[in-house]
């Protein structure tokens, strides 16, 4: 073994309980670090997750009609008035299929799906409901909304005739697969749909209003003949999309939103709560490093006469300095490993404590490796940094005075 | 024509800033290779003030100081370190063994800080030479759990086994009853015999200096007295 190494073990190894209590107390640091990390960015995982479970990261719109126009009131006085489209007609991309192939080709967006979306009525028997109807292309809508592994029988196919809705819809109209039902524009255009399948998407509000026919049917009941109103798009990087949406809008001309303008309160809460987080990591790493810090400086008084006789007897400064420099690396290194560990061992702990009725946890943890990685670095950095002062002050002892101090 | 192994010149050390004590007023010193000589002097003379300076432990705050005909007021921490660890060997009076570490790693730490290399590469020649010393069985034990004396010879085994030109040795045998003192001097007349080894010893014992070939004696940081046998 290297004498450095050698000289930092022992020298670890005799410090005892102050050894232990250092090796502890940072231990315990990093696993609260990972712990919390692993905590919060789950819990916005899983935020995210449910958010976009229903929703595409950007959609491209027509650009509203409402203008502004400015118009005299008076000598120096200005007024506008606000021109509105009326608002049963709705507004359609227009030439889409050469939007789309433009969306396409842009980097970073993974899929497209045009939609035909509306507002409209199911009617069967004397039930009457208000529904979202929605033209869809299944096997690119399935990209953005994934439809297919959220069905609880039937299939998303939409072939003629076809329509797949929501399970509280299906309970309340009290229809399941093969039954018939009349679905109604706001224009008056009405038409008879077979059930083909049910979901349950895990959102109320969807699994309620959701009505899925084919592009071409929506278009007769919406009165779009062979428009859409929107083209919904997945890309790459979710935290990219307000970027995409930007660059979406410079090249069509068209309006992009992504889920990041949509769910704005959403991304400000997980903001706090990341810096919340960030601002306790880091006083659990002050407190960590100035644990280790003093335990050191202790050390180093207390091991003036081994210093002095190291140096007497040809240790240079520089290779005391590193002595106590790997001791800091040591405790660090020490500290990522069981830290690491107990952080993970309590996070899926936690995890275990709340279960959803289908035995997923309530509040899913997220131990990604990135996460490991980063916290042993940030112990190892620590470790090394608060072993810094120690160091210097050992190798800044005069070798004569710390021989005579008997 | 003897080799010099040593030589000081004019070299005073002074402590303290606003009370300055003069330790060292002057000194001029040559040793020659194969000397064993003597330091006596009454305490606080400056005895071990000036074993620090001859052992770059302290620097002077004038003179000149050549080891191995290399000036050392030019070196720096570092180069005087491996000057130091290379032509010198320390025998102190309070042993100063390293607490917790074992025999043979208290003899084997300088060999392996000084070569920058792996601990157990030393282990074989610190075992060698803790056997010529008489403690060939005492290997694995810590300072604590040896004698006065065995403690004193694993010092004399860490000061000697790179083979230096110069021991300095501050009362080796101060703390010893007469009869370990005797023993542990006779270790130190062996090895000057036998690897021609320089040594500068510092001693009240009149008993043992005149075992020596030169005895040097300092009075309030002056030479007085500088006799060869
Ligand atoms: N670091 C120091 N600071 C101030 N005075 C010192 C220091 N070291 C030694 N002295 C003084 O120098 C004088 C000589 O000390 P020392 O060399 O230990 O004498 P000796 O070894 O001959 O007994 C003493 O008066 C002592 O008090
Ligand atoms: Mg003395």
């Amino acid at each position: 073994m290297r004498y450095e190494l050698f000289v930092a073990l022992r020298f670890l190894r005799q410090g005892g309980a102050q050894t232990v209590l250092i090796f502890g107390g940072a231990a315990f640091g990093v696993g609260v670090i990972v712990f919390l990390t692993a905590l919060l960015d789950g819990l916005q995982n899983n935020l995210i997750d449910r958010t976009l479970g229903s929703q595409a990261h950007v959609v491209v719109r027509a650009p509203d009609l409402t203008t502004k126009r400015p118009f005299r009131l008076g000598p120096g006085e200005k007024g506008a008035a606000v021109v509105e489209r009326p608002a049963q007609r709705l507004q359609g991309v227009d030439e889409w299929p050469k939007v789309m192939r433009t969306v396409e080709a842009i980097p970073g967006v993974t899929a497209t799906s045009p939609v035909a979306n509306g507002p409209g009525f199911i009617r069967r028997g004397q039930a009457e409901k208000s529904i979202n109807v929605f033209g869809v292309v299944p096997e690119r809508f399935d990209r953005i909304v994934p439809i297919t592994p959220k069905l609880i029988e039937g299939h998303f196919r939409l072939e003629g005739g076809e329509v797949v809705i929501g399970q509280v819809l299906a309970d309340d109209l009290g229809v399941g697969l093969g039954d018939k039902i009349r679905l109604t524009g706001t224009q008056g255009v009405s038409e008879v749909f077979a059930v083909a399948g049910v979901f349950d998407l895990g959102n109320r509000q969807v699994n309620q209003r959701w009505a899925l026919v084919s592009l071409r049917a929506a278009q007769a009941l919406l009165q779009l003949p062979g428009g859409i109103t929107n083209l919904d798009i997945r890309v790459e990087e979710i935290f990219e999309a307000q970027a995409l949406a930007d660059q979406i809008e410079r090249r069509t001309g068209l309006k992009a939103d992504s889920w990041m303008v949509l769910n704005n309160d959403l991304l400000v809460g997980l903001k706090g709560q990341s810096s919340s987080g960030t601002m306790i990591s880091i006083f659990v790493v002050i407190a960590v490093a100035l644990g280790i810090a003093s335990v050191l400086i202790v050390s180093v008084v207390q091991k003036q006469r081994e210093i002095g006789i190291m140096r007497a007897t040809g240790t240079t400064a520089q290779l005391i300095q590193r002595i106590f420099l790997i001791q800091g690396a040591i405790v660090g290194g020490f500290a990522s490993v069981l830290g690491s560990l107990l952080g993970a061992g309590l996070a899926k702990l936690f995890e275990g404590l709340a279960q959803n009725p289908n035995g997923s946890p309530t509040f899913p943890v997220s131990l990604s490796p990135g996460l490991f990685v980063t916290a042993s670095l940030v112990a190892v950095v620590v470790g090394l940094a608060s072993a810094w002062g120690p160091a210097r002050r050992a190798a800044r002892l005069d070798p004569a005075q710390a021989i005579r101090s008997v | 024509m003897s080799e010099p192994i040593l030589e000081l010149r004019g070299i005073t050390k002074n402590f303290g800033t606003e009370v300055v004590t003069e330790v060292l007023r002057g000194l001029d010193l040559r040793l020659d290779r194969g000397e064993l000589a003597a330091l006596m002097g009454p305490s606080g003379s400056g005895k071990s003030t000036l074993l620090n300076v001859l052992g770059l432990l302290d620097r002077p705050n004038s003179g000149e100081l050549t080891i191995l005909g290399q000036d050392t007021k030019s070196l720096d921490d570092a180069a005087l370190t491996r000057l130091r660890g290379r032509a010198l060997g320390f025998i102190f009076q309070f042993h100063h063994l390293i607490p917790g570490f074992n025999a043979w790693e208290n003899v084997a730490l300088p060999q392996a800080a000084l070569a920058g290399r792996m601990m157990d590469e030393h282990q074989a020649t610190a075992r060698r030479m803790l056997e010529e010393v008489g403690l060939g069985d005492r290997l694995d034990h810590l300072p604590n759990q040896l004698s006065g004396g065995q403690q004193q010879r694993v010092a004399i085994a860490r000061a000697l086994v790179h083979h230096p030109a110069l021991v300095l040795a501050d009362e080796p045998t101060g703390n010893l009853d007469s009869h370990s003192a005797d023993e542990i001097f006779e270790l130190m007349r062996r090895f000057h015999r036998e690897l021609q080894t320089t040594f500068l010893v510092v001693t009240h014992d009149s008993r043992l200096a005149d075992r020596c070939d030169r005895i040097i004696e300092l009075v309030d940081g002056r030479i007085v007295q500088d006799r060869r046998r």
